[in-house]
C-alpha cells in the first residue's frame, strides 16, 4: 500500500525553474507598465524641466528618503525569510516575513500622510491652487500621483500575497490523510473490517521533496514580486523627491 | 517510478546570509551617495548621476536579491530583451518629440 501511495505523489511532474520563468514573464509586464509611465515622465521632464523642478520644491526629500529606507530593508527581511525557509527554519522564516508586511504597512501609513499634507496644501491635480500654475507643474502632480499611486496599489498587492505566504510557510509538510480520504484504489486493497475500524484513524506519511521545493519557490515568486516593487521606489524616489 | 524528485529539486543556489545583510548596506550607502549628488546641484549631470546611482541599485536587487547572478543565463536574456524593448521605444519617442 505504501509503495502505492508514494507512486501517486511521485507521478507529478514538478518543474521549479519553470515556475520561476511564469513569475519572471509576469514581472516584465509590470516593468513595460511602470516603463511607459516613466517614459512620459523623461518627455514631460524634457519639456518643462524648470516646472518640474518648482514644482518638485513641495515634495518632502526625507519622507522619500524614510521610505526608500523602508523598503530596502523589507527587502533584506524578504530574501532572510526565503534563506530561513530554505535551511528549514520556518518559525524565522514567518517572523521575517512578518517584519516585511510591517514594513511595508509602515510605508503606506508614510504615504498617507505624505498625500494627505499635500492635498491639505492644495496641491493635487485640477485642485484650485493648481490650475492657475503652469502647465508643467500640473503634469508633474499628475504623473507623482499616478506613479506613486499605481506603486502603493502594487505594495498593497505585496502585502496581500505576503500574508498569504505566511500560511504556506506555516502549512504543516507532514500531511494527515483520513482513510477517507485515500483514493479509491487503495481503500479496496483494504479489507472492509480494517476500513471500518479505522475510518477515524488518520494514516501518515512524510511529504514528498518536492512538496518542500514548491513551498521554497512560492515564497521566492512572491519575493520577486515585492523586490520588483522596491526597484520601482528606487527608481520613482531620485526622479521625484531630489531634483528640486 | 521516475526520479521526479532529482528534477524538482536542482541544486538551488543557497546564497548566504551575510551576502545579502552587506548588499543591504551597499543600497543604504548608496542611498546616501543619490541624495548628497542631488543637494550639490550638478545641473544636467545631477540627473546622469541620479539615473547611473539608481541603476547600480536595480541592479544590486536584480542579480541578489532577485537572485538572477545564480539563476541559469536564460533569466538574464529575457530581462535583457525586456529592457531593450523599453529602450527602442524610450529612443523613438525622444526621436519624435525631440525634432518636431
Amino acid at each position: 500500500m505504501s509503495a502505492a501511495a508514494t507512486a501517486t505523489v511521485t507521478q507529478s511532474h514538478y518543474d521549479s525553474q519553470g515556475s520561476r520563468i511564469g513569475m519572471w514573464l509576469f514581472l516584465f509586464t509590470e516593468l513595460l507598465l511602470f516603463g511607459g509611465l516613466f517614459l512620459l515622465y523623461a518627455v514631460y521632464r524634457q519639456m518643462y524641466p524648470a516646472d518640474f523642478h518648482y514644482a518638485a520644491k513641495h515634495l518632502s526629500a526625507g519622507v522619500g528618503a524614510v521610505n526608500t529606507l523602508i523598503l530596502l530593508t523589507s527587502s533584506l527581511t524578504m530574501v532572510l525569510a526565503i534563506g530561513m525557509l530554505q535551511r528549514r527554519k520556518r518559525k524565522a522564516s514567518i517572523w521575517f516575513l512578518i517584519a516585511t508586511i510591517a514594513m511595508g504597512l509602515l510605508f503606506l501609513v508614510n504615504k498617507y500622510f505624505e498625500w494627505s499634507h499635500k492635498v491639505h496644501a492644495g496641491l493635487f491635480p485640477a485642485s484650485e491652487k493648481l490650475v492657475d500654475h503652469t502647465h508643467g507643474e500640473n503634469i508633474f502632480y499628475a504623473l507623482y500621483y499616478g506613479m506613486t499611486g499605481l506603486h502603493g496599489l502594487h505594495v498593497i498587492a505585496g502585502l496581500i500575497v505576503l500574508g498569504v505566504m505566511i500560511f504556506v510557510v506555516k502549512a504543516p509538510s507532514r500531511q494527515a490523510v483520513g482513510l477517507t480520504q485515500l483514493p479509491e484504489s487503495i481503500r479496496s486493497q483494504l479489507g472492509p473490517e480494517l476500513l471500518k475500524d479505522a475510518e477515524s484513524l488518520e494514516i501518515r506519511y512524510r511529504e514528498h521533496p518536492v512538496h518542500d521545493q514548491r513551498r521554497i519557490d512560492r515564497l521566492e515568486n512572491a519575493g520577486l514580486y515585492w523586490h520588483l516593487v522596491d526597484v520601482i521606489w528606487i527608481f520613482l524616489f531620485p526622479l521625484f523627491y531630489l531634483i528640486s | 517510478m521516475s526520479n521526479t524528485s532529482e528534477h524538482a529539486t536542482p541544486k538551488h543556489h543557497m546564497v548566504s546570509l551575510s551576502t545579502y545583510v552587506m548588499v543591504w548596506v551597499a543600497l543604504l550607502v548608496l542611498t546616501a551617495l543619490t541624495i548628497v549628488t542631488a543637494s550639490m546641484h550638478f545641473g544636467a549631470f545631477s540627473i546622469a548621476a541620479a539615473i547611473v546611482i539608481a541603476t547600480v541599485k536595480g541592479a544590486l536587487v536584480l542579480l541578489y536579491f532577485m537572485n538572477l547572478r545564480y539563476e541559469d543565463r536564460i533569466f538574464l536574456i529575457m530581462l535583457g530583451v525586456a529592457l531593450f524593448t523599453l529602450a527602442v521605444s524610450l529612443v523613438l519617442t525622444f526621436v519624435d518629440t525631440l525634432f518636431r
